[in-house]
């Protein structure tokens, strides 16, 4: 291929990203250098001397954000650990069945997505409402298991597929039962169909405001909520954004430790995957 | 009694019989290979033994005892798979070491005998890689290791070779031979290839269409093949259609159509009449230039149609006089000569009256 072609294809992709995704990351990275304008928003700018970590500097001094962080990564875990024992043995389920049965079932996984996402979260507040459970902390975790479940089928459903049968014949006929089959072989076999799985319910899961905001009470409120309202409510953005710097960097540095992990631990598997 | 035993053994799929009323015994020790073309039961037999597949009917005795209704897990026997199915997230060692571990060994005693097994296939110093770093005759030899080490009654071995390039095969094979008489495990091997069964076996039972068609040593099984199917199966081989017209102590008189009077020789009582085959091997047909002053018989007169030199061997198509066309292997075994005749050469074939065999229809 002819460098030019391969510039012709990089060269789109790249811009997009440069303009939608890298210059906007930076300008947050920017914003939450700034101060406060007047009417809230952001002051106008004055030069690189009038930066300042103001807003850092507030979040370290206020217990209730790091407390905030730290509630959102243990829903984000609790969310992630609970899609992961509801979609494995569903995904196996699909994976096992006769070939063209498979896209029929897959299909319905994806289904939900045919309809708005909102309407779904309102059928969640009629559903758990006359139950008395709804604004509570089950509500949140019920409706963000409910919204990324399908994002934990999908590539669990796709590493199993691949699965080579004949692994499980080979560990049957030396030795292994029904349940050594599984925990020798099936699972560590579908660790990175799991990883891929966490990383699609995690971090969506920790940036997301809604679901709270509409089936959890005053206490449910995740770090989510607290970014959009300092920009939309409080009109703070230089704090909206540090919180988004702090969140980014969290979710980076455990997406490091994860990809290290996994070097780890799971050689071999890789050719499976 | 046999070690393994497999009694009037039938599976059907649906309406196909792929495994009809098969009986065989397998002693102890013994290169067993099952050789067939696809499709012929050779595998799904095999799958009856280690347990994947239940016959519909008959049963199969190890030591005299029924497997039927023990799991695969529960059977003293071993399978190296075609596609070796090593686990790809385990080490080779951690690979041989799981039939060990399945079976509850000590720790240490699983370290000294991967440590073994690793030895008899020649890879102690690749203990440590994982399947995806390892060549096919690498996985091959971890397959192998992995289905032995745990001292199995019996090794089911399916077509284990094939995945393997053509030299690669031949020096496995060579391995194999001597990793089998090393261990003194049964191996029932399972291969369409009747070279590797013929190079490698004990004895070879011929299978077609879920039947045993002959069940014998493998010179035997080349030289005095039971029908016309195994005659052609294993081996090349020259058929032509006959009619006895004498048949006296040895000496028997064909006569085919196309060819004349063939002199052949037959220690069964056959009667005047009956038709079959000559089946003639190429190797035992002579190609010369003139007619040999030799007391041969059976000499015909013919035209190189085609020849394929082979560097060991040459290979003659000689076309005879009335169109009928037989083959023959001749070596260059002459120094300094790569080969006797070229396409078109008028030539004589001939063979000794005890060289080829009758089969009956």
């Amino acid at each position: 291929m002819g460098s030019q072609v391969k510039w012709a294809v990089i060269l789109p992709p790249s811009l997009f990203l440069v303009a939608f995704f890298l210059l906007p990351s930076l300008i947050v990275v920017l914003a939450s250098l700034r101060e406060t304008g007047e009417f809230g928003g952001l002051a106008p700018f004055a030069g690189a001397a009038s930066l300042t970590i103001e807003a850092y500097r507030f979040l370290g001094g206020d217990l209730i954000y790091a407390e905030i962080l730290l509630r959102s990564f243990l829903v984000a875990a609790l969310t992630t650990v609970l899609c992961i024992l509801l979609a494995y043995p569903l995904a196996w389920l699909i994976a096992r069945s006769p070939k063209q049965r498979r896209d029929l079932l897959v299909l319905l996984v994806i289904l939900p997505f045919a309809s708005n996402f909102l309407v779904r979260i309102y059928a969640w507040i009629m559903i758990l409402g006359p139950a008395g459970l709804l604004y509570t902390p089950f509500a949140v975790i019920a409706g963000l298991v409910y919204v990324h479940l399908p994002f934990m089928i999908l590539p669990l459903y796709t590493n199993l597929e691949k699965h080579d049968p004949a692994l499980l014949e080979a560990a049957q006929d030396l030795g292994a039962n029904a349940w050594t089959r599984f925990w020798r072989v099936t699972f560590p076999l579908s660790l990175p169909g799991i990883f891929s799985g966490a990383a699609l319910v995690f971090i969506p899961v920790l940036g997301m405001f809604a679901v709270p905001e509409l089936l959890g009470g005053t206490g449910d409120i995740l770090i989510g909520n607290l970014i959009k309202e300092q920009f939309l409510d409080n009109r703070d953005w230089p704090l909206g954004s540090a919180l988004s710097i702090v969140l980014t960097v969290c979710v980076l540095f455990l997406a490091a430790l994860a990809a290290w992990a996994a070097k780890r631990g799971l050689h071999g598997t890789e050719a499976i995957s | 009694m046999p070690l393994l035993e497999l009694r009037n053994l039938t599976r059907r799929f649906g309406s196909l019989e792929a495994v009809k009323d098969v009986s065989l015994a397998i002693e102890a020790g013994e290169f067993f290979t099952l050789l067939g073309p696809s499709g012929c039961g050779k595998t799904t037999i095999l799958r009856m033994i280690a347990g994947f597949d239940a016959p519909d009917g008959g049963d199969i005795l190890l030591d005299g005892v029924s497997l039927a209704g023990v799991p695969p897990e529960k059977r003293p026997l071993h399978t190296v798979f075609q596609s070796y199915a090593l686990f790809p997230h385990m080490s080779v060692a951690g690979n041989i070491a799981f039939p060990l571990e399945m079976s509850g060994k000590s720790a240490p005693e699983i370290r000294r005998r991967v440590g073994e097994a690793l030895e008899l296939v020649h890879l102690t110093d690749k203990a440590d890689r994982f399947p995806h770093e390892l060549s096919g005759g690498q996985k091959q030899r971890v397959a192998l290791a992995r289905g032995l080490v745990n001292k199995p009654r019996l090794l089911l071995l399916d077509e284990p070779l094939g995945a393997l390039d053509a030299k690669l095969r031949v020096e496995m094979q060579s391995e194999l031979i001597a990793l089998q008489r090393e261990v003194g495990i049964g191996f029932v091997f399972v291969t369409h290839s009747q070279q590797e069964a013929l190079a490698l076996s004990h004895r070879i039972a011929v299978m077609r269409d879920g039947r045993v068609e002959q069940c014998d040593e493998p010179d035997k099984l080349y030289t005095q093949p039971a029908n016309r199917f195994v005659a052609d199966f294993v081996g090349r081989i020259n058929l032509i259609e006959v009619t006895v017209t004498s048949s006296s102590k040895v000496l028997l008189g064909l006569q085919s159509p196309r060819l004349g009077d063939i002199a052949a020789t037959d220690l069964r009582p056959i009667a005047v009449g009956e038709r079959g085959v000559f089946a003639l091997r190429p190797e035992l047909v002579r190609v010369h230039g003139h007619k040999e002053s030799a007391d041969l018989k059976n000499r015909f007169q013919g035209r190189v149609r085609a020849l394929l030199y082979l560097g060991d061997v040459t290979h003659y198509t000689v076309e005879l006089a009335d169109g009928m066309v037989l083959e023959a292997l001749m070596p260059n075994a002459a120094p300094g000569r790569a080969k006797f005749h070229e396409v078109g050469d008028a030539v004589w074939v001939c063979w000794r009256h005890d060289a080829g065999v009758f089969l009956r229809d």
